[in-house]
């Protein structure tokens, strides 16, 4: 019975198929899954709105949208409509074609996202024997689509914010990238499924998760601040504070445009999160191994939106960091820590496995970073401004 | 020749003419991260996974903005000097022509020189990975000082920039 809750969807999509011709059988699969894949993730976003809305809400001793249906739910319904009937207002001098296509360009690279990410057991749309090295192609996409935005509206402040949000995604992809290696050298895989899979033992009830190793702990960590950056969420969201510069690279985008770049920035979001669940948090793995009969598609998504909670929790007590601020951040302290990760990964591999490891790893991360907090944090000696003037 | 090979060689192809043709710089620039996403998915119809994903990675990704950025940072973008073509065409055209031309004998007739293969050679990212590290793990050491070199060169040439300013 376990069993098959589990694999309810891997048996319905089979059931499905089963009432189609052989040729049209691949073509079938291919449609079932991103419609299901869509659908989940869509829905999935309209309850974030909402749940952002709240929660940010109630952190900031206030309600919320308690209106629009039962505590608010209908809020992203509403929300939607207000999108689609509001006025598509584009610049005159703005570049139309430009202007048009970044957004869907941005949508698209984030879809591609998702295809890789392991649901649950046997549930991944598509197994690529590279699949994380694809899930960082698409993410590199993002960054022109953002540039795009910034630069077709003909707007100061819209270039300025995109310039910004390109400087503080490229900065923070190599953190990313490199936590992410470490748990790739311990699974010996990029295949996502197959690093899901590496993580699935359990002793004596506890599971064999990587964030429950020291570098693996580290590596979340970083992996987190640096998705959050990735995805320009506060703290890091100077791109798009609306005290700084309008609304940043979408300045000048109205209605439903707008909506697609909303969609887009949290179906990032999700995947970032899912990918983060993926290499560190055991994937679609129960916790203890006695809960292994609740299904593991709940498990991911209970992980999932876990994670999408510690964000909007972030959002809502961090002040946001100046734009200088966030680029030394990156620079001298992210990613030499996240060299060392790299560093303490490989000992943890070629190490025997007793508290010897345990103490020796744990030992180099906190001593790395406490000097790299001294030593590369320190306060930033301005000199006084000078002035260039216009000639 | 499939009609997905024909679809992705007219997808490079018009983008690469879309970068030379274009007025509008950013333009060409754009039409060049597509005829560099269309060469990715070429890779990916070859079986090249890893080649493919790092074409999107390194080129779109990295590559595509740095050009992006050098044409923001040094020249307006709508200003145009003089006609699209250059006054010296002639012997572009001459030259690339010759490099055509000897490219296209050398992959005409690789055909014939390489043994004959009854399947493609399946080069996983394992593979590739072991490569990496064991044969050919002195050019992976001067290509990353090669590109250590460039970065310390990049942050000096900046610095001077903001000191000269004075």
């Amino acid at each position: 019975m376990a069993q098959e809750t589990d694999q309810i969807f891997v048996l319905l999509t089979g059931w499905i198929l089963s009432y189609l011709p052989e040729w049209l059988r691949p073509y079938g699969l291919a449609v079932l899954g991103v419609v299901g894949v869509l659908a989940v993730y869509v829905t999935l976003f309209a309850l974030t709105t909402w749940f952002e809305r709240k929660g940010l809400a109630r952190m900031q001793n206030r309600y919320g949208p308690n209106r629009v249906g039962p505590f608010g739910l209908f809020q992203p319904i509403a929300d939607g409509v207000k999108a689609l009937v509001k006025e598509d207002v584009v610049p005159f001098r703005a570049d139309q074609v430009l202007h048009f296509l970044a957004p869907l360009i941005l949508l698209i690279a984030v879809c591609m996202e998702l295809g890789v990410v392991p649901v649950g057991r046997n549930m991944v749309l598509v197994d690529m024997d590279a699949g994380l090295l694809f899930f960082f192609a698409m993410g590199a996409s993002t960054e022109l689509s953002v540039f795009m935005a910034g630069w077709s509206s003909r707007n100061k402040y819209s270039l300025l914010g995109a310039m910004r949000a390109i400087a503080q995604m490229i900065s923070y992809e190599i953190p990313l990238l490199l936590s992410a290696v470490a748990a790739v050298m311990i699974a010996g895989t990029l295949s996502l499924p197959k690093i899901v899979e590496a993580q699935s033992g359990f002793t004596d009830m506890l599971p064999h998760w990587y964030v429950f190793t020291p570098w693996g702990f580290a590596g979340a960590l970083i992996f987190g601040i640096a998705a959050s950056a990735e995805t320009n969420r506060c703290p890091f969201d100077l791109p798009e504070g609306e005290s700084e510069l309008v609304a940043g690279y979408f300045t000048e985008y109205s209605g439903f445009k707008f909506a697609i770049f909303f969609i887009a920035e949290y179906i990032g979001m999700f995947s970032i999160s899912s990918i983060s669940v993926t290499l560190f948090f055991g994937g679609w793995g129960a916790p203890l191994s006695f809960l292994s009969f609740i299904p593991s598609w709940i498990w991911f998504f209970a992980k999932v939106m876990t994670m999408i909670f510690v964000f909007i929790w972030v959002r809502g007590t961090l002040p946001r960091l100046r734009q200088d601020q966030l680029m030394n951040f990156a620079w001298k302290f992210m990613l030499p820590l996240s060299l060392v990760n790299l560093g303490v990964t490989a000992l943890w591999r070629f190490m025997n496995d007793d508290w010897q490891r345990w103490a020796a790893c744990t030992a180099i991360l906190v001593v790395s970073y406490v000097v790299l907090g001294l030593t590369g944090m320190r306060s930033q000696h301005v000199a006084p401004r000078k002035y260039r003037y216009a000639e | 020749m499939s009609p997905v090979f024909y679809l992705l060689a007219a997808i490079t192809v018009g983008g690469g003419l879309a970068a030379v043709l274009l007025r509008n710089l950013i333009h060409c620039a754009l039409a060049a991260a597509v005829s560099f996403a269309g060469l990715a998915l070429l890779f990916l119809s070859l079986d090249a996974q890893f080649a493919g994903f790092v074409q999107f990675l390194v080129y779109v990704g990295a590559v595509g903005i740095l050009i992006v950025f050098a044409i923001l940072l040094t020249r307006n973008a709508d200003e145009q000097e003089g006609g699209l073509f250059s006054r010296t065409w002639l012997m572009g055209l001459a030259i690339a022509a010759a490099v055509f031309a000897v490219l296209g004998w050398a992959v005409l007739r690789s055909g014939s020189v390489l043994p004959n293969q009854l399947a493609s050679p399946v080069a996983s990212v394992h593979d590739i990975g072991v490569a990496l590290v064991g044969r050919y793990v002195l050019p992976l050491e001067i290509v990353a000082l090669l590109l250590t070199a460039a970065t310390i060169g990049a942050v000096i040439v900046a610095m001077h920039e903001k000191e000269g300013e004075q």
